[in-house]
């Protein structure tokens, strides 16, 4: 950081001496000639002002990249000044000029070992910057020398330029020794050198979560503490952050270091604060709360908390962040300083927020009364979404102090009185949860809430009135007129509304059986005949049931005692907050997840914990094997053996994958197999994404709107290598039904044409539904069905038809491997009975995360549909274009690089015939299913359209489509580096540029 | 850690950018783009911001935005800090060159960072040697409709200017060094000395810095130099409401307030105000329907009073929200809290150096709700 600082510093002061704006005057023909001129002339002055020049063009971009030989060769100077800016110059030069990057290398290995420190310090930082890979074996020896440096200028920053080599050639360092080199320098007795070996050890760590780099014992812990205080602020962080996972052996140890670590929380950075904090939060778990020691610490905790929320508002946002969880893990340390979270109407929005939510688990039966006045202020603000909050606040408020409950009511209440549309439906909201903390005791205020109810159109409030009418039916007389009037509209409701709803009015039933009879009924044929949504329909059905046999039940399952809700909401569970303390001021703790939730390839970082109290320190000692513990677990995988196949397929028991556990893990061999057939050498084939995030982040899983990239050159490396017929495949699906293997008939196309792209507005193409599986073979269930992408979601749509005489149930669905590891998302929803001669449509979500082997043809997809009656097979094609992702625009440069780089003998040529679209309206089609036209070319009269697409797999097809005006047959050409697709790929062209 | 940075505009342009290790595409800033168009006001940025494959933080100052793109874990305060010290350097060369300061590019490396006093230079020497101290205090307060405090803290910095010859080992101290809940010192000073004595104990860095920051808060009684008599109200029918603000000196240790400043966000529906001040000038910006009386000195004597009448546009409702007062005012030679230095000792050199030491006590955060 100390580098980037002064380096960052360096180029602004350029910048800005430069408005002496000579040096940016624009350039004017032969400026680089005459430059050329300049630097070899044999006048100091002139040499150097000519450099400035240069450095200057660079700065604002223009390209003086030609002149490297000429400043290359001003290098050899005494003059620092002058040095310094050619070393600026290659800095930013040499990675495109790496040949001639190499003609400086020899003054770099002398400048090492110049006799003035700045010079040796100034060159071995430079070679670190140079990101070349031919000068790296040259940087070797001289930074080793700069590492054993008798000055210490020179030592702090060759032990940064470690670092910055791992970065470029990670081997390279380790079999050079200078890890261990490093690892010395903690000894150094020089502290900036030791904060800076801290800094390039963690940093180094960090891409290898398990080495071990940093192995702390009392010793170094000594050497970091002394110098802590000596080395700048940044050091000081790194320090801190590293003394955070060492585990002190007792209690004592642990006092010391406290100790020696508070001064910390009085620095004026607050990063160091944070730190501090940190490692105070961490090392206080083992003290014992009797101790006086312990007392005093959370005394020293507070001011410096305090003290972060007057800073700029970035800086108290992240410290909110933090507070918020250092509140839940020890109120004690904040509980008097409420009044430093009251919110200024000048506040950031964020800001605003977070705080609201620390008041909130701050508030005490003690400070219950100003925490009430002030939300009430707040509910008179501007923003919407802080009067919401601060409106909901309150009634956290009351379920969490009971003392207050009624003033918290009577204060909603006033708040309802404005009348505000928002105000009033988050304070009904809140009152909803208020009756359920205190039943019988705030019933009085209901004849108010009905008054508004007009007003309400947000589902959320509505579904609360609604439970409220319901649940105290028999103290509102006009209930029934009540519920009446929102059952009008209710097919427009939301599913929230109309489930409540449901049991508002069953309940209302079971209080006024006489007068509602009809009403009941209604609803419930509402729900169960008119829906269509399966929650709604199964909840009318039981209830349904449940009234026609046996009232007495219904009333006692209907009117049951509810169970009591928390106090507390929105806690963070008690072992993610244990993790989020020892990651207290990182972005871990500002998200409020776990580091292995998020960080990209952090697949191995280690779950931190809080270590135990001085009572159990027998669990302290053994914290590897529980952080070992905690690495990448695998997901557990079912892995069904290549003999199992037809039992897989038969076996429908098996849940389908969810969305939100780990993916069914496909067997080795066979994934390896299948991965060499399509890929055979192919350098960028991510093939399965090998999730290794484990279950804990499912979240965060469902956040992100794609999925975690994984490098593909891990994977492609290893496979590239083996040969192309892996062991996996091979063997053939022996077992399989006869049915599996008759071709459908397409014959019946015409009959089924369900009018050809019905709602496919725009969207990618998606061909007719065919038949998959005629009556005749399914005991009367027949099967037709289609394939579309629709928003990114590959969806089966199906539409199963009963042609025998009994009701259909239980539909489960399964796919047999295939080739791009194709498998339902989740469960089919066909959650009704299928009666006789009744069809249902029903849309199956895919994933391509499921196991693969190679079919053919490569799109063939082989089904197992089971029902309550058997299990039937068929195997359907899909069309390859529903395979083909979002992102399948390639870089302009890449395209062309990559079509010369694909062999010609990958390359292949159909003819596309009657096709009577012009180039644009064809470029327009494709567009439509994810093939993207990177350029276009007109050559006499004839276009060229240059087109990539790029599978779920991460194959990238490149094609060239040309169009001839007047002449209806096209030309495409497909360049793939598996080319096996390329046959698929051309029958969806035809397919697509004809629909 | 900071993978690279960039600098955009208040209206969106990216003006600099700067890549360590590789280049990122500028596009990732079309995250942050989206982010400030939902956020309306570029103060309510979020300063940690989640894309698919980085974190971008950033800070916003004098209608800039500094924004770093990162990828890697890092502490996000560690990343703002330096933001910060990115836009003061910045700040800095921009007055620097604009009052025609000399070259910036030294002709030697950092020299102090070796030795055991990396803040200061040596062979430092002047022909008049002085320490001079600011002690500036702010206040920051929340008042409610009835004028009763509801929080109110201070923020406390003392500036120094010192330029005294050689290797001066300074000691301050005050009368009532317990006055402060938190502190934060230079690292020139020692904190030991400060734990066991209460004193300020340091070899001053050369020229000026800033010595301590501190903290006094809402456990102690913080008084408030002045009180505000208002009322805002706007009538049920009829397009218009009534405004009247009385200011008054209260607690200001006999000193005069001075530079006091009212400005008030009025409602949207606001159209105009027709008011009438008696000490003082306001204006009424229509667009951003801001409010501010700038009233001056406080005269203890004849209280300042701005009053009269609100326009609201026609057919829009009663506006909801209350209008919020800041105030601004500065008082010279008192710093609020009471803190006061009683001396300031030199060892190390033999000559006799200029001390002085100066209060000055200003708003903060002052807001006074309606």
């Amino acid at each position: 950081m100390q580098e980037w600082a002064n380096q960052l510093c360096e180029n602004r002061q350029f910048g800005s001496k430069m408005t002496d704006s000579k040096y940016f005057t624009t350039t004017k023909k032969g400026e680089i000639f005459e430059l050329k001129a300049e630097l070899n002339s044999d006048k100091k002055e002139k040499k150097k002002e000519a450099v400035k020049k240069v450095i200057a063009s660079m700065t604002v971009g223009k390209d003086v990249s030609a002149l490297f030989p000429d400043v290359v060769n001003c290098m050899q100077t005494d003059n620092l000044e002058l040095k310094k800016l050619v070393y600026l110059y290659l800095m930013n030069y040499a990675k495109s000029q790496p040949d001639m990057a190499i003609m400086a290398v020899n003054t770099f290995v002398k400048d090492c070992e110049d006799p003035n420190p700045l010079i040796r310090a100034l060159a071995v930082r430079t070679m670190g910057c140079i990101r070349v890979d031919k000068i790296t074996e040259y940087l070797c020896e001289p930074l080793r020398k700069c590492l054993k440096d008798e000055d210490p200028y020179v030592r702090k920053t060759a032990a940064v330029c470690v670092a910055k080599l791992h970065d470029i050639n990670a081997q390279l360092v380790e079999d050079q020794g200078f890890l261990d080199t490093l690892k010395d320098l903690i000894s150094d007795s020089n502290p900036m050198v030791v904060a800076n070996a801290v800094a390039a050890l963690s940093e180094i760590a960090e891409s290898h979560p398990n080495s071990n780099l940093l192995d702390l014992n009392p010793q170094t812990i000594n050497k970091l503490l002394t110098a802590l205080n000596e080395c700048t602020e940044w050091g000081q962080i790194f320090i801190l952050d590293c003394l955070a996972n060492y585990t002190p052996r007792d209690d004592r140890e642990s006092q010391s270091i406290c100790e020696r670590v508070t001064p910390r929380l009085s620095h004026a950075n607050s990063a160091v604060v944070l730190s501090a904090v940190k490692v105070l939060m961490k090392f206080m778990e083992m003290l014992p709360k009797d101790l006086d020691y312990y007392g005093t610490l959370l005394k020293k905790l507070a001011p410096p908390l305090v003290t972060l929320l007057s800073a700029e508002p970035e800086l108290q946002y992240v410290a909110l962040r933090n507070i918020n969880l250092i509140v839940q893990r020890r109120p004690e340390i904040l509980k008097h300083e409420m009044k430093v979270f009251f919110v200024k109407y000048n506040d950031p929005i964020y800001v605003k927020l977070e705080k609201l939510d620390i008041m909130i688990r701050l508030a005490s039966q003690a400070n219950i009364a100003q925490v009430l006045a002030e939300l009430k202020e707040y509910a008179t603000e501007v923003d919407v979404d802080f009067v919401r909050k601060a409106v909901r606040a309150i009634g956290r408020c009351a379920i969490k102090v009971e003392q207050s409950a009624e003033r918290c009511v009577s204060t909603l209440l006033d708040l309802i009185q404005t009348k505000v549309n928002y105000v009033v439906q988050e304070a009904i909201v809140v009152i909803k949860d208020i009756f359920r903390k205190y039943p019988n005791k705030y019933e009085s205020v209901i004849a108010t809430l009905c008054e508004n109810l007009d007003s309400l159109d947000e589902p959320e409030a509505r579904a609360a009135m609604i439970w409220i009418v319901g649940e105290y039916a028999e103290r509102i007389d006009n209930a029934d007129e009540l519920l009446e009037s929102f059952l009008e509209g209710f097919h427009d409701e939301s599913t929230q509304v109309q489930l409540q709803l449901l049991t508002a009015i069953v309940k209302l039933f079971l209080k006024k059986p006489t007068e509602t009879q009809e009403l009941v009924q209604q609803v419930l044929s509402l729900a169960t005949q008119d829906s269509d949504n399966p929650d709604l329909r199964d909840r009318g059905y039981i209830y349904w049931r449940l009234l026609s046999t046996d009232p007495v039940a219904a009333k006692e399952v209907v009117l049951a005692e509810k169970p009591l809700i928390s106090e507390e909401t929105d806690l963070i569970e008690p072992t993610l907050l244990e993790e989020l303390i020892c990651h207290i001021g990182t972005l871990a703790s500002v998200y409020h997840k776990p580091p292995s939730a998020f960080v990209e390839g952090s697949r191995g970082v280690q779950h931190k914990r809080l270590p135990g109290s001085a009572g159990s320190a027998d669990s302290v000692d053994s914290p590897d094997t529980a952080s070992a513990a905690g690495v990448s677990e695998a997901p557990p995988a079912v892995i069904p053996s290549q003999g199992d196949l037809l039992g897989d397929l038969l076996n429908l028991d098996l849940t389908p994958p969810t969305a939100t556990g780990p993916p069914p893990a496909p067997s080795s061999g066979l994934q390896m197999g299948a991965m060499d057939l399509l890929g055979g050498g192919l350098d960028s084939l991510p093939p399965i994404p090998l999730r290794t995030d484990t279950p804990q982040s499912p979240q965060f899983y469902h956040q992100s709107p794609s999925p975690p990239d994984y490098s593909p050159t891990e994977l492609g490396g290893d496979l590239g290598g083996s040969p192309a017929l892996g062991a996996g495949f091979g063997a053939p699906p022996a077992a399989m039904p006869a049915s599996f293997n008759a071709p459908v008939s397409g014959g019946l196309d015409d009959l089924f044409d369900l009018g050809g792209g019905v709602g496919m507005p725009m969207g990618s193409y998606s061909p007719p539904k065919t038949v998959w599986l005629p009556a005749m073979k399914a005991k009367g269930l027949e099967i037709s069905g289609t394939f579309a992408r629709r928003a990114g979601v590959i969806q089966m749509e199906m539409t199963l038809t009963n042609k025998a005489m009994s009701v259909m149930t239980d539909f489960a669905i399964q796919f047999n491997r295939n080739s791009f590891g194709l498998a339902p998302a989740g469960p089919l929803q066909i959650l009704t009975p299928l009666s006789p001669n009744q069809s249902i449509e029903a849309a199956l979500p895919l994933s391509t995360v499921g196991p693969v082997m190679k079919m053919e043809p490569l799109t063939n997809l082989q089904v197992a549909v089971k029902n309550n009656i058997d299990v039937f097979y068929f195997s359907c094609q899909y069309p390859i274009s529903m395979l083909f992702v979002e992102d399948g625009k390639m870089e302009r440069q890449v395209f062309l690089a990559t079509w010369k780089d694909i062999p010609n003998d990958n390359e292949s040529q159909f003819q596309i015939k009657d096709c009577h679209l012009n180039s644009d309206a064809a470029s327009n089609k494709l567009q439509g299913s994810n093939v993207f036209t990177i350029a276009k070319r007109t050559v006499e009269g004839q276009d060229m359209l240059y087109q990539s697409m790029k599978l779920t797999n991460g194959i990238w097809v490149l094609a060239e489509l040309r169009v001839q005006t007047g002449n209806p047959n096209y030309t495409v050409s497909l360049k793939c580096r598996a080319p096996e697709v390329s046959q698929c790929v051309f029958q969806s062209y035809e397919a697509m540029l004809k629909n | 850690m900071i993978h690279s940075l960039f600098l955009i505009n208040h209206s969106g342009d990216i003006f600099l950018e700067k890549h360590w290790k590789s280049v990122i595409s500028r596009s990732v800033c079309d995250y942050f783009f989206e982010a400030k168009e939902k956020a309306v006001e570029p103060e309510n940025v979020a300063p940690v911001l989640q894309t698919p494959h980085h974190y971008l933080i950033s800070i916003y100052r004098g209608k800039l935005f500094f924004l770093s793109v990162i990828q890697t874990e890092v502490p996000p305060l560690f990343v703002i800090e330096f933001l910060h010290r990115v836009a003061d350097t910045i700040q800095v060369n921009r007055s620097s060159s604009d009052s025609g300061g000399g070259s910036n590019v030294g002709d030697t490396l950092p020299t102090g960072q070796l030795s055991n006093v990396p803040w200061r230079r040596a062979g430092v020497k002047y022909t008049n040697n002085e320490a001079y101290f600011d002690v500036i205090e702010e206040i920051d307060a929340i008042l409610d409709k009835s004028g009763t405090t509801v929080f109110a803290e201070i923020q406390g910095v003392i500036e120094a200017c010192v330029r005294l010859t050689g290797m001066p080992d300074l000691t301050l101290s005050f009368m009532n060094p317990r006055l402060l809940d938190d502190v934060s010192f230079h690292p020139c000073v020692r904190f030991k000395r400060w734990e066991a004595e209460r004193v300020l104990s340091f070899i001053p860095p050369d020229g000026n810095f800033t010595l301590m920051n501190y903290h006094v808060s809402s456990q102690n009684l913080v008084a408030i130099p002045v009180y505000v008599k208002q009322s805002i109200s706007f009538f049920e029918t009829g397009p218009c409401g009534r405004l009247d603000i009385t200011i008054g000196p209260k607690q200001n240790m006999g000193k005069t307030v001075e530079n006091m400043m009212v400005t008030i966000h009025m409602p949207k529906a606001v159209l105009s105000a027709n008011l009438t001040a008696t000490q003082g000038n306001y204006t009424y910006d229509i667009t951003t329907k801001v409010l501010v009386w700038d009233i001056g000195k406080l005269n203890p004597q004849k209280l300042p009073n701005l009053r009269g009448s609100l326009s609201i546009q026609a057919g829009t409702p009663k506006p909801e929200e209350n209008p919020s007062l800041n105030i601004d005012l500065k008082i010279q030679q008192v710093a609020i809290s009471g803190l006061k230095v009683s001396r300031l000792d030199m060892y190390g050199e033999k000559y006799k150096p200029f001390k002085g030491v100066k209060y000055l006590t200003k708003a903060g955060k002052f807001q006074v709700r309606t």
